[in-house]
C-alpha cells in the first residue's frame, strides 16, 4: 500500500470526539466511503444531521472520500491525485465522524441491527446505509486469473485509486497495452495511456463504440475520430485468453488473432458490489433491490449509488448516485420524511482531450411518433442529433462538437420549450443572435451539472460575500463533481462580482460582523474609547448592524481590555455567562463552586448535599476538573442555590479561567518534590475567573509522576526539586492531546505566578476567539513565547504585567453580584415554563 | 439517585423521545390556533432590550424579543431543533440564534439559516405599557 490519500499521520480510524456526546443520538452506521456514501454523509451534515446521529462510515479503501470520476485525468497525468480528494480523513474528525478506513464490511445481522467487519468488530446501528458501489467486471478469459484467485501481474481494472497508481507505475517499464471495453471508462483509460508513449488496442465486443450511449453511426464516427490520435481499434470480438504466465504477454481474441502486450487494462463494465446485502439476506436482483425512499427489505437498511437497483434500473453515473444521497438525507434528517426518488435521466461526457463526445437521454427514435433530426459530417467527425417526443426533448447525442451541450442539458432536464425550427437546438442560424454569454444567461441556467447549481446560486454565494472562486465553489458545490465546469464558474463569479474576485477576507476577523483583525480591533475600541458592545457595533460594523453571533465574543473581549471600566449589556452575553451557570440540554442548568485546588472541607461537602436535597438535584458529581457538579438546577433556583451553597462560583461555564487541579504534593506524599496543593491555591485564587479567548485550565504537580495532569494544561506547573519549578503552556488532553512545551523553569512560586500570569495575558491579547493554547502556542512557537515573556524582547512585560493585573483586581463573584438583585430583569425566568422537555437522564 | 424535577421520566412532549428526527418534533403551540385572538402576556418592561424572556398566550408558549432597535417580536418558545429556549438565545436584526446548538432563525419568516425547520412568528405589540400577543 502507499501513501493514504487524505489521510492524516495518526492513523486510519478517526474516532469521533463531539462536544456534546450525547448517547441518545441514533446511530447511522454507512458501508462505503465512495462517491455516493460520503456525499450523503455530508447531505446529512447539511441538514444538522450531526446531531440527531453518530455517524460510522466503513471505507474498503484505506483513503479519504475522493473523486473517483477524476481517475481518469489522474491516470492520465493531467491531474494530481492530491487534487482529487474530495474529504480527507481530517475533514470526518472535524465533523465528528468515525470513519473506519480500510475496514471492509462482510457481513449484516439484520436481526440483531449488526454489522460485521472484516478486522473482527462488531458494530450496531439504527440506520445502516449500504453504498458499496461496483467492482469491475472481469469476463470470463482462460489465463486471467492465478491460481490464488487474484488477477495476472500486468491486467487491472480500473476502479479504484490504488489500480491507477499501479497502473501509472507500469506505464513507466510497459510499452504496449491492451484496453478490453470500448465504453467511456475504456477509451478515457486508452487515451491515457496512449498519453504515457504506450501503443494502445482498444478491443471492444459489440460492433461499436460506446453502444449504450450511441447509434451504429455515431459510434462509426467516434471509432474514426478515436482511430485519428494513433489508438487501434478491434471491433465486434471477444477476447478469449490472457497469455503470459508470470505477467501478462498478450491476448488471444475470438477470431485467432493474437494481440501482444505488456499491459491489459479490463474496462468491460461494472458489476454492482452486493456481496455484503446477499450474504446478509437482503433481496438482490442485479444490484440492491430499494423502493423510492431507498429502502432495502429490511426497513432500517438502505441502499444508494452505483449498488442500488431502483425500479429496475442501476446507474454507472455519479449524479443519479448523488440524487440517492440528496432523498435519503431528506427522509432520515427528517428534513422531509416523504421525499422521494423516482429515477434518473442520465446525461454522459466523454472526458478524453480531442473526442468531444456528450450525450443525455435515448439516443436514437423508439416511437412512431419520435422526431429525430440529424447532423452527420463524418469527415470532419461530428455527428449531432436530437430525439424529441411529444415536443419535449428526449435525448441527444453530440459528437465532435459539444458547444450546445449547457443549453441542451438544460432543456433535456427541465423538459422547457423547443424551438419551432428544430435544427435551432443544434446549430446557432446566422441572424445575428450570437451564441449566449455569461450576462446573457439566464439566472436559473444550471452551470454544474453533476451538483444541480444554477447561475442564480452562484450569483447567490458572491452576494452574501463568497469573494473567491474557491470559497463560492466551497459554498455552492459547483465545479466539485467532474470539474469539467470550473472554467465556467469562474467566468460566473468573475462577472458576478464584477472582477472583485479576492481571498476570502474575513477568515482575519476576530468576529464575523467586524470587519477587522485582532490587534486592530483592539486598537480602534481603545482610541475611541468604546466601552460596550452595542458602542462597538455603532462604531465599527458596517452600517452600525448589530451580529448576534458576535456578541459573545466582543463581551470577552471588552472585558479584557477594560477590566472594572467595562459597561456591561446582559443581552451581548452568551446565556451561560447571563445566569452564570452552563446551559444544558433540557434548558436546566449546571452549579459546579469553586473548590481551589481541588481541595475541600467536610463542612464545604455538607453544604453541598444540603442544596442537593433541598433543591431535588437530579444528579451530584465529581468533575474532571477536580471539583463537584450540580447538574440540572433550574434557571429559576439559581440565585437560591448560590445563596444557599455560599461559595464562589467555579466558573465553569465560561470561556475563561476554570480550575487549577493539583496532587497532594509535599505535605502528604512520600514523594512530593514542591507544596503543589498551595501553589496550585494561589494560582486559583489569582487567577479566578479572568475571561479570555477560550478555556484556560491549570495544573500544578508536586513531581514528574503528573498526578494531576500537568503535562496536558494550557498552563502546567511540575516541582522538579531544590525549590525549582518548571511551566509548561499549551498542553492538552482534550478533543486534542498534546503534551505542554517547557516555556522556563524557574526558582520560586513566586515566579511561578508571575510568569503564568504573564503568558496568560499575551495568550488573551494575542489569540483568536477560542483558539486554546494547544493552538495557539505552535502557532506563535515556544522560542518567539520565550524572546517576548522571559527576555522581553519587545518591552512589553511590565505592560502584560500590569494588564494582567488590573484584570485581577477587577474580579467579583458573580454569584454574590447577581444574586439578590437580578442585572435585568427578569434574568432567572424560565424560559420554557410548560412544556417538558427531554431531561438529562437521570441515574 | 434523587428526584428528577418533572413528574413524568419520560418526554411527555410527542416526539421528543431522544433520538427522534428533530422534525418531528411536535411542540404544542408550533400551529398557530385558526382565528388569532390577542392576549396581554406581561409588561413592557418584563423584556430588556436585546433580550428575551418566555410567556403563556392563551395556553401557547411564546417568546417575546425586544431587538435593541427597540422592535419587538414574538416566537414560539421552543427550538424546532430539538427544543432548545429560545427566550435565552441572542438576537441581531435579522436572526435569533438558539442557545443550545447555535441555529439562527430569521425574523423575517422563521426560516433557520441552518436548515433545521421554521419558527412560528405571532404578531406582538405593545399597548399601554402592556405586551399584546396575537395567537
Ligand atoms: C463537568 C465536566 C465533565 C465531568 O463530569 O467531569 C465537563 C463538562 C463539559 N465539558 Fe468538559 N468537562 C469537564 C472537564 C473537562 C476536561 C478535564 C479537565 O478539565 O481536566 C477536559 C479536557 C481538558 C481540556 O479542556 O483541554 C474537558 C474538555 C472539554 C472540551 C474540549 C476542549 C478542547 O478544545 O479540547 C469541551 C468542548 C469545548 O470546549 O468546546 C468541553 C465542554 C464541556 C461542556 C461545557 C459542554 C458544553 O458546552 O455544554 C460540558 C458541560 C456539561 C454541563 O452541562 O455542565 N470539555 N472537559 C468536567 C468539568 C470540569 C470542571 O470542574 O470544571
Ligand atoms: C475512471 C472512472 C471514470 C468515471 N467517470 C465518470 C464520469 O465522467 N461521469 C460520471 O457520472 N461517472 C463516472 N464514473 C462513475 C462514478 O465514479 C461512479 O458512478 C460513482 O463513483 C458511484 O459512486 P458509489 O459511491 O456508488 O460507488 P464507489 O464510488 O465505487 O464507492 C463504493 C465504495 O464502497 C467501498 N466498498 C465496497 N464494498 C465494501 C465493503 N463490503 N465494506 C466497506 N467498503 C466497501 C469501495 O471500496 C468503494 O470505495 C467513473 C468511474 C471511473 C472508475
Ligand atoms: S461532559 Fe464533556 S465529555 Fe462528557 S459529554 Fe459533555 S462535553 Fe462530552
Ligand atoms: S435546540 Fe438545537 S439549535 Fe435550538
Amino acid at each position: 500500500m502507499g501513501t493514504v490519500l487524505g489521510g492524516r499521520p495518526a492513523g486510519l480510524t478517526t474516532i469521533a470526539v463531539d462536544d456534546e456526546l450525547d448517547d441518545a443520538r441514533a446511530r447511522l452506521v454507512v458501508v462505503g466511503n465512495g462517491m455516493a456514501g460520503a456525499r450523503f454523509v455530508e447531505e446529512v451534515l447539511e441538514r444538522g444531521g450531526g446531531e440527531q446521529f453518530r455517524v460510522t462510515v466503513f471505507g474498503d479503501e484505506p483513503h479519504g472520500n475522493y473523486n473517483r470520476i477524476m481517475l481518469s485525468p489522474v491516470l492520465a497525468g493531467e491531474t494530481h491525485e492530491d487534487d482529487i480528494v474530495l474529504n480527507s480523513h481530517d475533514w470526518y474528525a472535524d465533523n465528528g465522524i468515525t470513519l473506519r478506513a480500510g475496514v471492509r464490511v462482510e457481513r449484516i445481522d439484520t436481526a440483531a441491527k449488526l454489522v460485521y467487519a472484516a478486522d473482527g468488530t462488531a458494530t450496531a446501528y439504527d440506520h445502516l446505509v449500504l453504498a458499496t458501489g461496483s467492482s469491475s467486471f472481469i469476463p470470463p478469459m482462460a489465463g486471467v486469473r492465478r491460481e490464488d484467485g487474484g488477477l495476472l501481474p500486468g491486467v487491472y481494472g480500473f476502479r479504484t485509486l490504488d489500480e491507477t497508481r499501479d497502473m501509472l507505475a507500469a506505464t513507466r517499464r510497459c510499452r504496449r497495452a491492451v484496453v478490453l471495453g470500448g465504453g467511456l471508462l475504456g477509451l478515457e483509460a486508452a487515451r491515457a495511456l496512449q498519453g504515457h508513449g504506450l501503443a494502445v488496442e482498444l478491443v471492444h465486443a459489440m460492433p461499436h463504440l460506446m453502444n449504450a450511449q450511441l447509434d451504429a453511426e455515431a459510434g462509426a464516427i467516434l471509432k474514426r475520430s478515436v482511430e485519428a490520435l494513433g489508438i487501434t481499434v478491434h471491433l465486434d470480438v471477444l477476447a478469449t485468453e490472457v497469455l503470459g504466465t508470470d505477467a501478462v504477454e498478450g491476448v488471444l481474441l475470438r477470431d485467432g488473432r493474437r494481440l501482444d502486450c505488456d499491459l491489459l487494462v479490463v474496462a468491460a463494465g461494472v458489476r454492482p458490489h452486493t456481496d455484503v446485502a446477499l450474504l446478509s439476506g437482503l433481496e438482490v436482483e442485479r444490484g440492491v433491490v430499494v423502493d423510492d425512499q431507498l429502502r432495502t427489505d429490511d426497513p432500517d437498511v438502505y441502499a444508494i449509488g452505483e449498488c442500488a437497483q431502483h425500479r429496475g434500473s442501476v446507474y454507472g453515473l455519479v449524479a443519479p448516485a448523488w440524487e440517492h444521497a440528496r432523498v435519503l438525507a431528506d427522509v432520515l434528517t427528517g428534513t422531509d420524511p416523504t421525499a422521494e426518488y423516482h429515477g434518473s435521466r442520465t446525461a454522459t461526457k466523454l472526458k478524453v482531450a480531442g473526442v468531444d463526445v456528450a450525450t443525455m437521454g435515448v439516443s436514437a427514435p423508439e416511437r412512431d411518433s419520435d422526431e429525430f433530426l440529424v447532423i452527420s459530417e463524418p469527415r470532419r467527425g461530428v455527428h449531432l442529433s436530437v430525439v424529441i417526443r411529444d415536443d419535449r426533448l428526449v435525448g441527444a447525442t453530440l459528437l465532435g462538437d459539444t458547444r450546445k451541450v449547457a443549453h441542451l442539458t438544460q432543456v433535456f432536464d427541465r423538459g422547457t420549450a423547443l424551438p419551432e425550427e428544430r435544427i435551432r437546438l443544434l446549430v446557432d442560424l446566422s441572424d445575428g443572435k450570437e451564441e449566449v454569454g455569461v450576462a446573457e444567461m439566464p439566472a436559473d441556467s444550471q452551470v454544474c451539472n453533476c451538483n444541480g447549481v444554477t447561475k442564480g446560486a452562484i450569483c447567490g454565494a458572491v452576494a452574501d460575500g463568497c469573494g473567491s472562486v474557491g470559497a463560492v465553489m466551497d459554498r455552492t458545490r459547483a465545479g466539485k463533481g467532474c470539474g469539467s465546469c470550473k472554467a465556467l464558474v469562474k467566468q460566473v463569479v468573475e462577472w458576478a462580482a464584477d472582477g472583485e474576485v479576492t481571498e476570502d477576507p474575513a477568515a482575519s476577523w476576530y468576529v464575523p460582523g467586524i470587519p477587522l483583525a485582532k490587534p486592530a480591533l483592539v486598537a480602534a475600541v481603545r482610541e475611541r474609547d468604546l466601552r460596550s458592545v452595542s458602542a462597538v457595533f455603532a462604531a465599527l460594523a458596517p452600517g452600525g448592524k448589530e451580529d448576534a453571533r458576535s456578541k459573545m465574543a466582543l463581551t470577552s473581549l471588552l472585558k479584557t481590555v477594560w477590566g472594572r471600566d467595562f459597561v456591561r449589556e446582559k443581552d451581548a452575553e452568551f446565556v451561560n455567562d447571563r445566569v452564570h451557570a452552563n446551559i444544558q440540554r433540557d434548558g436546566t442548568f449546571s452549579v459546579v463552586p469553586q473548590m481551589k485546588g481541588g481541595v475541600t472541607t467536610p463542612a464545604q461537602l455538607k453544604r453541598i448535599a444540603e442544596v442537593a436535597e433541598k433543591y431535588e438535584v437530579p444528579m451530584v458529581k465529581v468533575t474532571g476538573g477536580q471539583r463537584i457538579d450540580l447538574l440540572g438546577v433550574r434557571k429559576e433556583d439559581l440565585p437560591a442555590v448560590w445563596d444557599d451553597l455560599g461559595m464562589p462560583s467555579g466558573y465553569a461555564y465560561g470561556k475563561s479561567m476554570r480550575t487549577v487541579k493539583t496532587c497532594v504534593g509535599s505535605d502528604f506524599c512520600r514523594f512530593g518534590l514542591g507544596d503543589s496543593t498551595q501553589l496550585g491555591i494561589d494560582l486559583e485564587t489569582r487567577f479566578q475567573g479572568i475571561e479570555s479567548p477560550a478555556k484556560m485550565k491549570l495544573a500544578v504537580v508536586g513531581c514528574p509522576r503528573n498526578c494531576a495532569e500537568a503535562y496536558v494544561k494550557d498552563v502546567g506547573v511540575v516541582a522538579v526539586g531544590n525549590g525549582k519549578w518548571e511551566v509548561y503552556v499549551g498542553g492538552a488532553a482534550g478533543a486534542t492531546v498534546r503534551k505542554g512545551d517547557l516555556l522556563a523553569t524557574v526558582d520560586s512560586p513566586e515566579a511561578v505566578i508571575e510568569l503564568t500570569g504573564r503568558f496568560l495575558q499575551y495568550y488573551r491579547e494575542n489569540a483568536h476567539w477560542l483558539e486554546r493554547t494547544y493552538d495557539f502556542v505552535p502557532r506563535v512557537g515556544l522560542e518567539h513565547l520565550q524572546r517576548v515573556l522571559l527576555e522581553d524582547a519587545e518591552g512589553i512585560c511590565a505592560d502584560l504585567d500590569a494588564a494582567m493585573q488590573r484584570s485581577v483586581d477587577a474580579y467579583t463573584d458573580p454569584w454574590g453580584q447577581d444574586g439578590r438583585t437580578p442585572a435585568t430583569p427578569g434574568q432567572f425566568a424560565t424560559s420554557l415554563p410548560l412544556v417538558p422537555l427531554p431531561q438529562v437522564p437521570v441515574r | 439517585m434523587s428526584a428528577p424535577h418533572l413528574e413524568a421520566a419520560a418526554p411527555t412532549t410527542p416526539g421528543t423521545a431522544l433520538g427522534s428526527p428533530a422534525t418531528d418534533v411536535a411542540v404544542p403551540g408550533t400551529a398557530p390556533a385558526p382565528a388569532a385572538r390577542a392576549h396581554v402576556v406581561g409588561r413592557a418592561e418584563d423584556v430588556p432590550a436585546g433580550e428575551g424572556r418566555a410567556f403563556v398566550a392563551g395556553g401557547v408558549q411564546v417568546a417575546v424579543f425586544r431587538l435593541r432597535d427597540g422592535s419587538l417580536h414574538a416566537t414560539q418558545a421552543a427550538c424546532p431543533h430539538a427544543g432548545g429556549p429560545l427566550a435565552d438565545g441572542q438576537t441581531d436584526p435579522d436572526v435569533l440564534v438558539c442557545p443550545l446548538h447555535l441555529y439562527g432563525f430569521r425574523w423575517s419568516d422563521g426560516t433557520s439559516t441552518g436548515g433545521v425547520g421554521r419558527l412560528t412568528l405571532y404578531p406582538v405589540r405593545e399597548t399601554d405599557g402592556l405586551l399584546v400577543v396575537e395567537v
